[in-house]
């Protein structure tokens, strides 16, 4: 008997989830997305610098299906979790499992004046990044995001560190001063790769604040201040809007106030749904919100959908891995688990070259489900 | 006597974002008077939490050690 499994969301974690369980002749697999395109989001950082433009990051969704997906170019308005029926704006669909990888959003609303605050999170964002940069004689730019959870937590230090880089070879950084402001007590959430970076920082003059969790930004006086009560004066702002979940559900619980969904840190199951999943950034994981974390449990998701009882032992085990970018053409691999905190090598040229080989291979590898 | 809690996270195993992370992330989300509580297995958390809450004006109600992990109970004061 085949299986119907309704797959929301057509990013990293829906197109991996949607093309592993496609192979399977038991299954049937339908995948519905707001976009008709898939966006590469990594190669958004470079897009401030000119290094790539955003183009270059966008492909169409349905040639990285597998032809047995019906793909559906829809949006998804509620869903029953008991019934595992979704309403779309074209009718209703039923499903046997339903599996929500429906992402994030940005609420740049959430924090005072964000307007005069520039960012590379969206395409658009980038590329009005990419003026004022192209524009900036010098001043002071500070680098930072204004809440947590966000995507990707290396970013905004790798984009300080690029950053960096670039103005020392466009000849404009004795003009300028760098100020990274962190949520934290220190540059980056995991101690051992903050004990790797705040001494780089350092080296290359990018001042640190430590404990800045931002509150609001006064585009009149250009300064930002934190709920902690500091106050900076900038030229150049560079947030990291909040983020929020974007969960389309119909019961109450299945989100918390974040919008995240509530989810299993091991199943994978949402809010005690037996047939009902969630993966990737719309969930309230303990995880950094990234694709490598998608991609695996994108896996995890598959297998225990295919082994068809969901009491089987298939498990995520917190597994990420991603690439920190310094600039200078190097970059340390950061790999860890519910079990195991990374232990990262000093910045390297080989993980540099990885990194950028995996920015070309993507496409034919991720999400299509290949690695 | 018992503190009710009106919220548990299980940040063991968290270390990006970590668990300051997501208690600043529960706080902000949080009313005024609700309390939080954190399982945390980073060491670091020990020293982590109790400073970001002094400098941010949440009361650290509790820290009890359990085999393996450290929970932390944090009351939203502001
Ligand atoms: C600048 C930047 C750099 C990054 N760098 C890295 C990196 O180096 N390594 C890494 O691992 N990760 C990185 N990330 C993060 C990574 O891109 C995301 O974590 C990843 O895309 C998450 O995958 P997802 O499937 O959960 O969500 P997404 O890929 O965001 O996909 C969600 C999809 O669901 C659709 N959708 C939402 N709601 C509905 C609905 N109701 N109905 C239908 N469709 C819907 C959306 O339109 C979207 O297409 C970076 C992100 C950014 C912004």
């Amino acid at each position: 008997m085949s299986r119907r499994v309704l797959v929301v969301g057509g990013g990293t974690g829906g197109s991996i989830v949607a093309n592993l369980l496609a192979r399977r002749p038991d299954m049937e697999v339908t995948l519905v997305s707001r976009e008709a395109t898939h966006l590469y989001q990594p190669g958004l950082l470079y897009v401030p610098f000119g290094w790539v433009s955003p183009e270059q990051l966008v492909r169409p969704q349905r040639p990285l299906l597998h032809p047995r997906i019906r793909f559906l170019h829809d949006e998804v308005r509620e869903i029953d979790p008991v019934r595992r029926v979704a309403r779309l704006s074209a009718g209703e669909l039923a499903a046997d499992a339903v599996v929500l990888a429906t992402g994030a959003r940005l609420a740049p609303e959430e924090v005072p004046g964000m307007e005069d605050a520039h960012h590379f999170y969206s395409p658009e964002a980038a590329v009005r990044l990419r003026e004022t940069l192209a524009r900036l004689e010098g001043g002071h730019i500070v680098v930072g995001v204004a809440g947590v959870p966000y995507k990707c937590p290396p970013a905004p230090l790798e984009f300080a560190l690029l950053l960096e880089w670039e103005l020392r070879r466009t000849g404009r950084r004795s003009r300028t001063r760098i100020t990274y402001v962190s949520p934290l007590p220190r540059a980056f959430p995991i101690e051992s790769v903050a004990d790797v970076v705040e001494p780089i920082m350092a080296r290359r003059g990018i001042e640190l604040v430590t404990f800045f969790n931002v509150e609001r930004v006064d585009p009149a006086r250009k300064t930002v201040s934190s709920l902690e009560g500091e106050e900076i004066p900038y030229d150049v702002l560079v947030l990291i809007p909040p983020h929020r979940g974007t969960a389309p559900v119909a019961l109450d619980g299945i989100a918390d106030r974040g919008g995240w969904i509530r989810t299993d840190r091991e199943t994978l199951q949402v809010a005690g749904y037996d047939h009902v999943y969630a993966i990737g950034d719309a969930t309230d994981l303990p995880v950094s919100k990234s694709g490598s974390a998608a991609h695996y449990q994108a896996r995890t998701v598959a297998e225990r959908i295919a082994a068809g009882n969901p009491g089987r032992d298939i498990r995520y085990t917190g597994k990420v891995m991603c690439f920190l970018e310094t600039g200078e053409r190097r970059a340390t691999l950061l790999r860890f688990d519910y079990q195991h905190p990374p232990r990262p090598a000093p910045p390297n040229p080989v993980a540099f070259a990885l990194k950028r080989l995996f920015n070309r291979v993507y496409w034919a590898l991720v999400p299509t489900g290949r690695v | 006597m018992e503190l009710k809690v009106d919220r548990t996270i299980d940040a063991r195993g968290s270390y990006c974002p970590g668990p300051l992370m997501e208690l600043i992330r529960a706080i902000r989300e949080a009313r005024v008077g609700e309390v939080i509580e954190v399982l945390s297995s980073d060491s670091g958390s020990k020293r982590d939490i109790p400073k970001w809450c002094q400098k941010a004006g949440h009361e650290l109600l509790r820290v009890v050690d359990e085999q393996g992990f450290a929970r932390f109970i944090v009351r939203k004061a502001r």
